[in-house]
């Protein structure tokens, strides 16, 4: 009981034979081997699993890897070109956004998808886009700072 | 914010950006579950559904018929290895036997009774959910005064009483206190039960080598080398043929400063197996079987003059232990008797705490472990009796505060405060907040029938845990320098950070020591294999306490450094700064490259000295440090809905020398907004027959970026004398001074209601069933 899929993930084409029921997270992690997603909760409360689906943050453990078929995923591995820093990543870095570092992938994406909806945030509308991201450390004032920075800066 | 400067800038105190974070922010990190290897195995505990149970049978037969599924064990399976270790001692304490997998019975919900090994984590889960497990539903008893009653379902059927020891605590003359006292407040003050919640789950991953007779564990703690020398007395291995390795940690706070059944567990699976073997704890296993903090029930009572100064405390406190004792689970009560007198100057004291057991997952250190306790405690009476007396909250503290001339100072309760200025940090709080404007807007406000409140706290906290005498398991830690053949510099530092950034701070001390670039230093960690015994990251105790290590172990090598240098500078009077040793009588200078290949290549030794550059010191510190700070919330109560709004939260901290200022604003924004989860939001919750009802991230409150409001920092500077650093900590200080001043606040608020105290956490049904009991009054 498997089933195909052809999926681009960080610009590239790949094809795996994954069982149905296979979360999209356990996909990426286990067998397309991007480690940079996490896994906190599994049932999507937490965000530490946020990737772009055709461009739209979603929760990598409540979507099957078969849902992902034909679709294009950006995970946090995806953000660096060429060795240089996504804007968001290099916000994160010098606003100190991160200690222990777990949600921080996750957290990166839906901080570039606030961006893209909005490039001009306020903090109130920083702080209502991170809500579906849990951080346990930072007490999310240094990464509302680092939303802000990299809104003012692209 | 480069992290290259030149080498004759001082790093300390710089605010630099961490050099961590480029791993952790393109995932390339490598926390536990980010391990693979050939062959390996994913295991899924099997665990108790009830509070109370007896296991009549287990049948593991349709476990073992689903393909994939490479083993079952059971508790009869595992009984030979060594209990989970309770590494604190106490006169008469009761420590039940705490087997790594349940025999007959069960005493928490979680408690695990049975371990699915399978080829594949979907294969484990589909197996655990296949076996039967037969079990007879016994009372239960959750909450610790109902287990203190007479009657009470007894948690051992050895110990009906539920009570796992008593500890008393007296220091000056209480009774006198109280006699000779113009005022006596009382006040019943609980601290809910905790879930630390760190957003990594616990994991392990062990990998057996057979004809090495070897284990490699890996495992997401905060204490690797206590971890190994506890795991292999629990497996029966000889200890140097057990390497524990912490990859990167998601967080801990305390909850990873432990020695788990599952960490032994597989260890004995991969010994059985011959494979490698994973178990990433689910986020409910998280919620019911990782170590939850406080659990407090505490009856204080203060005994003033009537111009309000403090004469004596009296507290007894309730601890709720849980089911079993974990590694520090009945010393954390005794920390908040230590810090009973907070930053007062009060000689008279008495504490009686009883540890209770109860159908719970045990307590154990959660961030601040037992001071956020005694600080909610101390700063709740004081404000209390402020009310009673009449008199500003805040002139009562400046009223009672230790004086800053009176240092070192000796308390009630056997501690020595190291160095402090208590008044310092409340003033400039105060004056940040704009106090007196702010009252005179209350008055206003409450004119106009709303509720705003001004809540202070004031705190103080033992850090730097701390001089071995005082602490279970050694309170010294290590550091080893190496300068290499290359010039670079490897620190390797016992402490294991988890987020702290120790990588960063450790290296800015380095440089700044040696006269190095940031980036000629590395610091590693968290491997035995390659650093050597060390004790851990807790109690905000790793710079304090390991930087002052890595510190001296940096002086040891500039004397050696100096003989080098003379030898090859052919001069008998050198000094060594900014990287290089200089002949004090003809300007000469060779750099520390040079001196280190000169060392290692080792031509020619300078007399009496070995070759090469490298230092180990293990420090042992001959006091703690103690924090302070003073917090400032402003809240506002809406009378319709009991929603309370944050309207300002100013927080000055006093952890002595600052290394990176970047770095202690997060600590402290972090620590606050714990504190806030405590105050407002967060309730372990368990219902009469044991079950947690806040299980998942769905009924447990934590804080999110839209409930947090702006966080003012500010810090006053008082150096520790205790290590050369001059640093205090700062990792738990914002959770600790937080929870009293929002309670303060919020009290303050409804206080024209005749409100006098509210236990956390301040929900709105709480808040609301007050203000409507209140009829609408003010």
């Amino acid at each position: 009981m498997t089933q195909n899929i052809t999926l681009t993930i960080n610009g590239k084409k790949r094809s795996d034979t994954v069982e149905p029921r296979l979360l999209l997270i356990h996909y990426l992690r286990e067998v397309a081997g991007l480690t940079g997603p996490h896994i906190a909760c599994e049932t999507s409360l937490c965000g530490a699993c946020t990737v772009h689906v055709d461009g739209k943050a979603i929760k990598s453990c409540t979507m099957f890897a078969v849902q992902a078929d034909g679709r294009d995923v950006l995970t946090i591995e995806g953000l660096a070109a060429d060795g240089k820093l996504d804007p968001m990543q290099e916000a994160f870095w010098n606003e100190h956004a991160l200690q222990c570092g777990f949600c921080t992938p996750g957290m990166i994406m839906t901080a570039k998808q606030i961006v893209q909806r909005n490039p001009n945030p306020t903090e109130e509308e920083i702080r209502h886009g991170l809500e579906g991201n849990l951080c346990r450390c930072t007490g999310y004032q240094h990464i509302v700072n680092a939303v802000k920075s990299a809104a003012a800066k692209a | 914010m480069a992290t290259t400067i030149t080498k004759t800038e001082t790093l300390v105190g710089k605010r630099i950006r961490r050099r961590e974070d480029p791993r952790l922010i393109t995932g390339t990190a490598t926390y536990v579950d980010d391990i693979q290897m050939p062959g390996m195995h994913h295991a899924c505990i099997v665990r108790s559904p009830h509070g109370a149970a007896k296991i009549k049978s287990i049948n593991i037969k349709p476990a073992l018929e689903l393909p994939g599924v490479a083993a079952v064990f059971t508790g009869k399976d595992t009984e030979k290895v060594g209990p989970v270790p309770c590494g604190a001692s106490l006169p008469g304490l009761r420590v039940p036997h705490h087997h790594i997998l349940a025999m007959d019975r069960v005493y928490f919900v979680g408690h695990p009774v049975a371990v699915v090994v399978a080829t594949d984590r979907y294969i484990a889960r589909d197996a655990a959910e296949a076996i039967e497990v037969e079990y007879q539903p016994l009372p239960a008893v959750t909450d610790p005064e109902k287990a203190l009653a007479s009657g009470a379902p007894a948690v051992h059927p050895e110990w009906p009483d539920n009570t796992a020891f008593t500890y008393h605590q007296e220091g000056g003359d209480v009774d006198k206190a109280f006699a000779g006292a113009d005022v006596v407040v009382k006040q019943r003050i609980t601290s809910q039960r905790l879930i630390p919640t760190a957003m990594e789950t616990r994991g392990v991953v062990a990998e057996w080598h057979t004809g090495d007779r070897a284990l490699t564990l890996y495992s997401s703690t905060q204490i690797p080398h206590l971890l190994r020398t506890l795991l292999a007395q629990m497996l029966g291995l000889e200890e140097n043929r057990l390497r524990v390795v912490t990859p990167e940690v998601g967080g801990g706070f305390g909850s990873k400063l432990n020695v788990y059944a599952e960490e032994a567990l597989m260890g004995f699976v991969a010994m059985k197996i011959g494979k490698p073997i994973k178990w990433i704890e689910s986020r409910r296993e998280n919620f019911t079987c990782t170590i939850q903090g406080r659990g407090h029930v505490d009856y204080y009572e203060v005994a003033a003059k009537r111009d309000g100064t403090i004469l004596g405390i009296k507290l007894k406190l309730i601890q709720d232990l849980g089911a079993y004792h974990q590694l520090l689970t009945p010393a954390i009560p005794t920390l908040s008797v230590l810090m009973m007198p907070g930053l007062y100057n009060c000689q008279n004291i008495r504490a009686d705490i009883v540890g209770v057991f109860t159908n719970a997952v045990p307590t154990d250190a959660y961030r601040g472990a037992g001071r956020p306790e005694a600080t909610h405690g101390i700063e709740r009476m004081v404000d209390i009796l402020a009310a009673e007396l009449k008199v500003d909250p805040a002139d009562i503290r400046f009223k009672n505060f230790v004086s800053k001339d009176a240092f070192p100072y000796a308390t009630a309760t056997g501690l020595t405060y190291d160095s402090g200025n208590y008044a310092a940090p409340l003033e400039k709080a105060l004056d940040i907040v704009g106090y007196k404007k702010l009252r005179a807007e209350q008055r206003q406000a409450r004119s106009e029938g709303r509720f705003l409140g001004i809540g202070i706290s004031t705190y103080g906290e033992i850090c730097a845990l701390g001089p071995s005498p005082a602490t279970p398991a050694g309170g010294w830690e290590s550091a080893t320098v190496k300068i290499e053949p290359s010039g670079k510099v490897t620190v390797m530092t016992g402490a294991s950070p988890h987020g702290q950034g120790e990588e960063t701070t450790f290296a800015q001390i380095a440089a700044d020591e040696l006269g190095v670039g940031i980036d000629d230093v590395l610091v590693v960690h968290g491997d035995t294999a390659v650093v050597q015994y060390g004790i851990g990251t807790f109690g905000s105790r790793a710079t304090a306490v390991g930087g002052a290590a890595m510190y001296y172990a940096i002086q040891e090598l500039k004397e050696k450094i100096k003989k080098y240098g003379a030898m090859l500078l052919e001069s008998d009077d050198v000094s060594f700064s900014n990287g290089a040793c200089v002949d004090n009588k003809t300007g000469k200078s060779v750099p520390l490259a040079q001196i280190a290949a000169a060392s290692y290549r080792a031509m020619k030794l300078p007399p009496n000295t070995e070759p090469g550059l490298v230092a180990t010191y293990f420090w042992e510190p001959p006091n703690f440090t103690f924090p302070f700070g003073a917090h400032i919330v402003v809240t506002e109560v809406d009378r319709d809905t009991g929603a309370i709004t944050l309207k300002r939260y100013v927080a000055v901290d006093d952890c002595g020398k600052l290394i990176n200022p970047l770095l202690v604003e997060g600590q402290v924004h972090g620590g606050v907004v714990q504190g806030l989860g405590q105050a407002l939001w967060e309730q372990a919750v368990y219902d009469d027959t044991g079950q947690l009802i806040t299980g998942e991230l769905m009924d447990y409150a934590l804080p999110k970026a839209s409930n947090i409001p702006w966080i003012e920092t500010s810090h006053t500077v008082t150096p520790s004398p205790v290590n050369p650093l001059g640093v205090k900590g700062v990792g738990e200080a914002g959770t600790i001074g937080c929870s009293p001043a929002v309670v303060n606040s919020v009290v303050d608020a409804l206080s024209p209601l005749g409100v006098r105290h509210i236990d956390m956490p301040l929900t709105p049904e709480k808040i609301w069933n007050l203000v409507q009991a209140g009829g609408g009054k003010a």
